[in-house]
């Protein structure tokens, strides 16, 4: 039960920063490895405010949402821009934006360390909490809280908007929405800057109860990549379930067996996924 | 025309991508040194057609067979080494390489499987045939679009394949060009290769055609002599729609 | 397909033995630093043989790499084996495991590859700790030999010749221009009648062998070995970065990109260590924005312009 309840609440979070790479990936088509390193930005400033201004990260975040978005929308217009443009087919732009967004990966780790090259520790509501017989750290129920309502905020934006129904076009076929009239470019900048903002935030939100450092941000882009991969890209549906999934799998292993292979029942799973279901669960098979 | 032996055997072949039956029941022979048409209006299947044959799809029942051997559930390279060379609907080169090697590329793994010098003279000879000398070293990136055409159809001949899959091969050439083309698809057939092409313009299809398949809806609706089926009043329906 | 040139054969062998030569004229610091530098030139140059052509980026060097020096380790501390036979073992194990993920991933996009490989060194890292924590008691894993940093290097440059030999042959091979035209087009590949799967595998289970094998013979530099270590993913990013600089389109090319590399980095991590990061980040972009074809390229441009 401790498992089933820590494992749906660590998922809830996930479910976030996946839902900020599908945008990135499932919409601009750009495979942002740069991404777990905007996660560790929204931890580093959540502990920074809190430390020097005793704000609260739920405050912190209404900074980190719009900073993120700007960086990310700048990110995209400066640099990613010119490779979409330059590319001659898919296969090549993927290279390129991999090797771009290694470079901006390493370039972040570096600055922050240069700001702070020990834990991010702080502690913010850091009380224990029942709940259906089990204690919980509080931190963490207000972090999945928090994740849900951005999440659905998010959903039904996409689902109920006209942007939204952009950003739904031009994740199904950029070809087909310039044709009726989306402006491909600006959309995809729009979807890679709030898939920035979404993990900015839930990096600050994980800074509650995770304790982060100016280089974890690589496992972080890996998880939300095998969950991505799981739920099937461009899928927020299957990125949940298969979030709620790995954080279940994590709790399970971190439990039982030994909390220094968590990262290799990640990788099991992925591994079972591109074997049985290169898909993802919930993609459909291309053709 | 149809005196040789059947090489080519396509029974019963159905295709479904989810609900959608692209190809339903497809059954037709190719025989030796036969040109075989597929032709039929967008969207009727031709093209998955074609990709069952080459092995790039899997067909969902029903089988292909090449002289008694199965096809059908072989990975596109193995068909390729039996003796299927295709060319592409979306004309596809190797861009890194240069247009001598883009025909060494054709012979050395397939049916053929040539290498080194004799390699080299036979991809020559083929380019020479088609009249791409001039270009031999040139990198691809310098052809023109009917050019970039012929080097294709060099790159399927290289593995002297024993069925020659043409798909739209001749579709955005202009009426020069197309005449070019037409010339050039006719002197292969008197060669007497087998050849099945999936093409729009009429005018090919009247002159090169042996026999003419016509697919609508993923369903063969007519077969035989081009002059018959195209005055096939079913066929015209299909193409021009009820009216 | 290009007929064998002497001139290119004579300056091979010039080069090979001025290279030869290095031990016996540099000692002590720039010793070491070459040791260093012809490691990177045959992980550089090996993997570059894979993902040159393919374009698949591969980030599993650190754990082929960790996988040789691990097992050198642990078979001489921990069950008496000579290093000879670990060093033989090792590349063994790295090209099944490499064939294994493989087999897994390179039938799929290049990105799942890429995802793949990134964080294998970590996660073969954490089940090594755990094993050699919980099941064989960690008394430490000792690689004592008598081997100077002479003998590790002439090693090397032996390695790096056979990787050199290979790739010549690879370049005038079926398999090799297989690989070019997989690099090119996928599906043309396939309907020419290339066993696409089959080519691609072949070619990372070589490079996985020679990362294992380079891992292998480095470990007696180290003495102790610690997993933590040897599975470093650093080492990934630095092999791609000097192939990738040098350019992956000629043989040579990781080659040139190694040297000038290699000793920037000892420059950079032994005075400006804080800074290490924030370079291997500025390498990457330099070479997404400014030379996408290497040093190689970018001469080979000038050489053009030269002679129009």
């Amino acid at each position: 039960m401790d498992i089933l309840i820590s494992g749906l609440l660590l998922g809830g979070t996930y479910a976030l920063i996946a839902m900020g790479l599908n945008l990135q990936y499932g919409v601009a088509r750009i495979m942002n490895l740069a991404n777990g390193e905007m996660l560790v930005l929204g931890g580093l400033a959540a502990f920074w405010m809190f430390v020097a201004a005793e704000i609260s990260p739920l405050l912190t975040m209404l900074i980190v949402a719009p900073l993120a978005f700007v960086g990310n929308w700048l990110i995209y217009v400066f640099l990613l821009k010119p490779l979409v443009r330059r590319a001659k087919n898919q296969g090549q732009l993927e290279v390129d934006s991999i090797l771009a967004t290694f470079g901006m990966s390493f370039i972040l780790v570096g600055i922050m360390v240069m700001i702070r090259s020990e834990y991010f520790t702080y502690s913010f509501l850091a009380n224990p909490f029942e709940i259906l017989g089990s204690t919980v750290a509080e931190n963490r129920l207000v972090a999945f809280g928090a994740a849900v309502l951005i999440g659905l905020a998010l959903y039904l934006w996409l689902n109920h908007s006209r942007p939204g129904m952009a950003v739904r076009a031009v994740s199904v076929s950029p070809d087909a929405a310039k044709l009726v009239g989306i402006n491909v470019e600006r959309i995809s900048a729009l979807a890679f800057a709030l898939g920035g903002a979404v993990t900015g935030v839930g990096g600050t939100l994980i800074s509650t109860f995770i304790t982060l450092d100016a280089s974890v941000g690589v496992i972080f882009t890996m998880k939300a990549l095998i969950i991505v991969i799981m739920g099937g890209v461009g899928e927020i549906r299957g990125a949940i379930l298969a979030a709620l999934i790995l954080g279940l799998v994590e709790t399970a292993v971190a439990t039982l067996i030994d909390p220094g292979l968590t990262l290799a029942s990640a990788y099991l799973i992925f591994l079972l996924i591109l074997l049985f279901r290169p898909q993802g669960l919930f993609g459909r098979r291309s053709t | 025309m149809s005196t040789g032996r059947t090489l080519l055997q396509v029974n019963g072949a159905t295709k479904r991508f989810g609900g959608l039956v692209a190809v339903s029941g497809m059954t037709f022979d190719v025989k030796e040194h036969e040109v075989m048409g597929i032709i039929g209006p967008n969207g009727s299947g031709k093209t998955t057609m074609m990709n069952l044959i080459s092995g790039e799809l899997r067909v969902t029942s029903g089988s292909i067979a090449m002289q008694g051997r199965q096809l059908s559930q072989l990975p596109a390279h193995k068909v390729s080494r039996l003796g299927v060379a295709r060319t592409f609907q979306l004309v596809r080169i190797l861009p890194g390489l240069s247009v001598i090697e883009n025909v060494i590329a054709g012979g050395a793994f397939g049916h053929s499987r040539r290498w080194g010098d004799d390699a080299l003279h036979f991809a020559q000879t083929l380019l020479d045939r088609l009249g791409l000398a001039d270009h031999m070293y040139q990198p691809v990136g310098a052809l023109t679009y009917i050019d970039q055409k012929r080097l294709e159809l060099a790159r399927a001949l290289a593995s002297e394949p024993q069925v020659l899959l043409l798909d739209e091969w001749l579709a955005g050439l202009n009426p020069t060009e197309l005449q070019i083309g037409i010339d050039l698809i006719s002197d292969l057939r008197k060669e007497g290769r087998t050849i099945i092409l999936v093409e729009h313009v009429m005018d090919a299809i009247r002159s090169l055609c042996d026999r003419c398949v016509v697919m609508n809806s993923g369903k063969k609706i007519a077969e035989g002599k081009p002059s018959e089926v195209l005055s096939d009043p079913e066929v015209i329906r299909a193409y021009l729609g009820d009216e | 397909m290009k007929q064998v040139s002497w001139s290119g054969i004579v300056l091979a062998i010039i080069l090979f033995a001025l290279a030869a030569i290095v031990p016996l004229v540099a000692n002590g610091y720039h010793l070491s630093v070459a040791v260093t530098a012809i490691m990177y030139v045959a992980l550089a140059t090996s993997w570059a043989l894979f993902s040159g052509p393919t374009h698949y980026i591969s980030l599993a060097s650190g754990a082929f790499f960790g996988v040789g020096g691990y097992l050198v380790a642990t078979g001489m501390s921990d069950y008496d084996q000579s290093f000879w036979l670990m060093a033989a073992i090792a590349p063994v194990v790295a090209a099944i495991l490499a064939t294994l993920i493989g087999l897994a991933t390179l039938r799929l996009s290049g990105v799942y590859f890429v995802i793949f490989t990134l964080g294998l060194a970590e996660m073969v890292r954490n089940l090594v700790s755990w094993i050699q924590n919980n099941f064989l008691g960690s008394r430490g894993l000792y690689v004592l030999t008598d081997f100077t940093e002479a003998h590790i290097y002439w090693m090397l440059l032996a390695v790096c010749v056979v990787i050199y030999i290979f790739g010549w042959w690879l370049s005038h091979s079926r398999l090799g221009f297989a690989l070019r035209i997989i690099g090119n087009d996928e599906a043309v590949a396939k309907h020419v009648g290339i066993n696409t799967a089959l080519s691609k595998v072949v070619l990372f289970m070589t490079t996985g062998f020679f990362a294992a094998l380079v891992g292998a013979i480095i470990a007696p530099r180290y003495s102790y070995i610690e997993p933590n270590q040897v599975f470093s993913p650093e080492l990934s990013f630095l092999v791609v970065i000097m192939a990738l600089i040098g350019g992956t389109n000629r043989l040579w090319g990781p080659l040139v990109g190694v040297i000038p590399f290699t000793i920037i980095w000892e420059i950079i991590s032994s005075n400006f260590s804080n800074f290490s990061t924030l370079f291997l980040g500025l390498a990457f972009l330099l070479i997404v924005y400014v030379i996408p074809n290497g040093f190689v390229g970018l001469l080979e441009k000038w050489g053009r312009r030269l002679r129009a």
